[in-house]
């Protein structure tokens, strides 16, 4: 009898063991900007939304395309794709997932007022076929069309017309909508809460289409601003994951006995933009020119600066320094194009003199804080390096979502930014950053506004070229003109390890997106 | 002459009596002569951000082997002098720790004296204002208005216009306390003789209040005021710290403590302790004069 119910209770404890919740507390140092899938291209709003809304292919874990809402697709020629969907997918509220709902988030993903635009470019049309099939018409062939739909996320028809959440939010105006607080995807997590600058609380969905590959059943996103908090809460077990170490506290972490740390690359170049476009800066000391405009000044500005010393103080030797505005990882990438301007004081006040600025002149330098690894420490860097050749800048730094608006806006002289590709292909940087500003994908985050007849040719050219050697060398001309013209001043490809507890196992992501579905937590020992 | 008269001063034997309040008073004019002086005496330029050098950043102090005596007290993170950069940040600190003083001082002498000597319905008003802002902590009335201001100043003058700002913000969090005191002393004296004799011979109630009562009414006001330096300061800080201070280019005592503090765990330990311990220092001997200014002017305790 007493061996009968020790059995029992036994039984009973591992049956009782599988429900229980494994959660997994993530923290890193931003807050997400909308929860809308369409808004805004920022890598960490899409890390977060990829839980909850889903495209129709996806990246595994090694970063190929594999079939997620769609389930197959047949190419008939170089303009045409057609999609088969996936059947009895539910939405997390409940409603059906059908072409319907693709045709719909195609057309609002285009509207001018976001700022993803890019992960439809080049689809002309997307055609209703039956409730399950889609066809895609292209404006010109795709070679990657693939890797660029991987963000481009459906939301469903119905829950968006009933919330009025037809249209994007005007990000830029700070409006707000339905769709912007609320997520309703496919997704293999469901938003439960968002609560800004506090926490974001996701639950594995029961009732979604596929299956986990690990065992997480929750998520706790817990932005944290500082440092030296985010750090502590690391050390006192109060979160599993931080995505975003400070480079000070690196060496230290790695001698944690219950820590562990998983090294590597982010896809991201961080660089300045300098406004190409005013006749005269909105934020500057020159008055009825622009100094930028001149090839001279960039050049001078690009010299001005220590790539070197960046590196190795600021960053701790957590950087790569960059030459060309795309990291290696990207399709495009090639390490005898990535040359670092010298670092040349002398030279970069003689520039300066001979495009008429003996004297140097001001500008005023913005500055996002805590969004970058170290970001407002290398303006700081910056303003004395440029100070050193004669450049006097003001630096203005501001929290992210007070930046974002005032950059788009083009309310900015020259301006810090971070470029991760999604797409792992240059020619996203390209297009989106030096190809000329239209309403649509091109240009979207040349705030800049830098104009380049050629570069726009060799743009326009990849994005349609299916012949791999000829493409590789429109991007490779694309990239190299672009530093040879220093359109922008790149600074340094950004390194990013994440630190987490000796129980967690998850894969890197060079493109930031910590993906719960492939983490394992295991049982934390007690203590 | 003079000095003779001022060392035969009941203040003076006081302090020459007192061995804390002699090492508070060189201990400050150590701090306040460093900070008037930074400008000559400090080594480098810290604002200068041509003359820094960021291969130079984080030097530990000069005694660690990887020290340079170039930089005393070792670099921040940016390559500054930190010895440089506290004379220049104690600087900041002391000057908007005492020009807040100085505007709450003004702010509430003035409101003390109007309440005091007209006493009704303007006196009940003043006090109750006084009454509100007084359940409120210091540091709280200070950040409303550092924030509203911030909201409603222009971003690009938010540098320029950091430190009046600031000014403003601590000074209004302080008038009470003399308000309080100024009222109470002034409302003894609106009854006695002599005001009453100005009165009868017609002078205008501004100028009794400025020229006869006033003089009158200071002594107490001026120990406030000392002690409340220290408090002004400390708030600054804070702020700073907080990181709603002055701004990281032009740093106070408050602003490097807080830069720092980032740096506390991977080993840099001198960007932050060594602007600390100035705080302290600077705090407590300007604490410990006032205390024995209050003491010595207590004409109970004499």
């Amino acid at each position: 009898m007493r061996y009968l119910l020790l059995v029992m209770a036994l039984t009973i404890g591992t049956l009782a063991a599988p429900v229980q919740a494994v959660t997994l507390k993530w923290a890193a140092q931003n807050d997400i900007l909308t929860l809308d899938p369409h808004s805004q291209n920022h890598a960490t709003t899409h890390a977060i939304i990829q839980y909850a809304y889903e495209g129709l292919v996806r990246y595994n874990a090694k970063y190929e395309i594999e079939p997620c809402l769609a389930v197959s697709w047949t190419k008939p020629d170089d303009l045409h794709y057609r999609f088969n969907l996936r059947k009895n997918v539910r939405f997390h509220d409940g409603s059906p997932f059908t072409a319907d709902d693709v045709v719909f988030s195609f057309n609002r993903i285009r509207e001018p007022q976001g700022t993803n635009q890019i992960y439809v470019s080049g689809i002309k049309e997307v055609n209703k076929v039956d409730d399950y099939t889609v066809d895609f018409v292209l404006s010109g062939p795709s070679p990657i069309l693939m890797r660029y739909i991987v963000d481009f996320r459906i939301m469903s028809k119905a829950w968006s017309e009933k919330n009025r959440s037809q249209h994007i939010q005007d990000y830029a105006k700070k409006e707000e909508t339905y769709a912007s607080r609320n997520a309703n995807g496919t997704g293999p997590y469901v938003i439960k809460s968002w609560e800004p600058d506090k926490r974001i609380v996701f639950e594995a969905n029961k009732n979604w289409w596929g299956k986990l590959d690990g065992n997480v059943t929750e998520v706790i996103y817990t932005p944290i601003r500082s440092d030296a908090t985010r750090v502590s809460a690391l050390l006192s077990g109060e979160v599993d994951l931080v995505t975003d170490l400070p480079t000070q506290d690196v060496d230290r972490l790695r001698k944690e006995a219950n820590l562990k740390i998983l090294d590597g690359h982010e896809v991201r170049t961080i660089f300045i933009g300098l406004d190409q476009h005013n006749d005269e800066l909105k934020y500057g000391s020159v008055k009825g020119k622009n100094p930028f405009k001149d090839v001279r000044v960039r050049h001078a500005l690009n010299m001005a600066v220590d790539r070197e010393a960046i590196r190795k103080v600021t960053m701790r030797g957590l950087s790569l320094p960059a030459g060309i505005m795309v990291a290696p990882g990207v399709h495009g990438y090639s390490k005898d194009i990535d040359l670092i301007p010298k670092y040349d004081v002398a030279g970069a006040k003689k520039l300066l003199a001979e495009a008429g600025y003996p004297n140097g002149f001001e500008f005023t330098l913005d500055c996002p804080n805590g969004r970058y690894v170290n970001d407002e420490k290398i303006c700081q860097a910056l303003v004395g390096m440029w100070a050193r050749a004669g450049v006097k800048v003001r630096l203005n730094a501001l929290p992210f979502s007070n930046f974002i608006p005032k950059i788009l806006n083009f309310d900015s002289s020259a301006y810090m930014l971070g470029w991760g590709v999604q797409t792992f292909d240059a020619l996203y940087s390209l297009q989106s950053l030096v190809r000329t500003k239209t309403t649509g994908a091109d240009g979207s985050f040349n705030l800049g506004r830098v104009s380049d007849p050629q570069i726009d040719r060799m743009v326009d050219q990849a994005k349609i070229e299916t012949d791999e050697a000829k493409r590789d060398k429109l991007l490779r001309d694309g990239l190299v003109r672009t530093r040879d013209q220093y359109y922008y001043v790149p600074l340094h490809h950004q390194m990013r390890p994440w630190a987490m507890k000796k129980n967690v196992t998850i894969t890197y992501s060079p493109d930031d997106r910590p993906t719960a579905r492939f983490a394992v937590v295991k049982e934390a020992q007690k203590q | 002459m003079i000095l003779e008269k001022l060392w035969q001063h009941d203040l003076a034997w006081s302090f020459r009596r007192s061995p804390v309040a002699i090492v508070a008073a060189l201990l400050t004019i150590v701090c306040v002569g460093g900070a008037l002086l930074a400008p000559w005496l400090s080594p480098q330029d810290p604002f200068n951000m041509a003359a820094l050098n960021l291969n130079d950043a984080f030097t530990p102090p000069a005694w660690d082997e990887r020290g340079n005596a170039q930089y005393p007290l070792g670099t921040d993170n940016q390559g500054r002098d930190i010895l440089s950069t506290i004379m220049h940040g104690a600087r900041i600190s002391l000057g908007v720790g005492l020009a807040s003083v100085f505007f709450s001082l003004l702010l509430g002498v003035a409101a003390g004296l109007l309440a005091g000597y007209y006493g009704g319905r303007l006196d009940a008003l003043i006090m109750r204002v006084a009454d509100v802002q007084l359940s409120f902590p210091a540091i709280l009335i200070a950040l409303l208005i550092d924030g509203v201001a911030r909201v409603a100043l222009p971003g690009e003058r938010h540098d320029d216009l950091a430190i009046p700002v600031l000014v403003l913000a601590i000074g209004f969090a302080g008038w009470v306390q003399y308000a309080r005191t100024v009222r109470g002393s002034t409302m003894v004296e609106r009854q006695k003789e002599y005001v009453q004799a100005a009165r009868v011979i017609g002078r205008r109630p501004l100028a009794i209040m400025v020229s006869h009562v006033l003089p009158n009414v200071l002594g107490p006001v001026l120990v406030i005021a000392t002690i409340h330096v220290a408090t002004a300061i400390i708030t600054e800080a804070t702020l700073s710290f907080l990181g709603v201070g002055v701004p990281a280019t032009r740093p106070s005592l408050g602003t490097l403590i807080r830069i720092g503090n980032e740096f506390l765990y991977s080993g840099e330990w001198w960007i932050t302790v060594f602007p600390g311990v100035a705080l302290v220092v600077l705090v407590l001997s300007v604490n410990l004069l006032g205390d024995w200014l209050r003491d010595a002017l207590n004409p109970r305790l004499r």
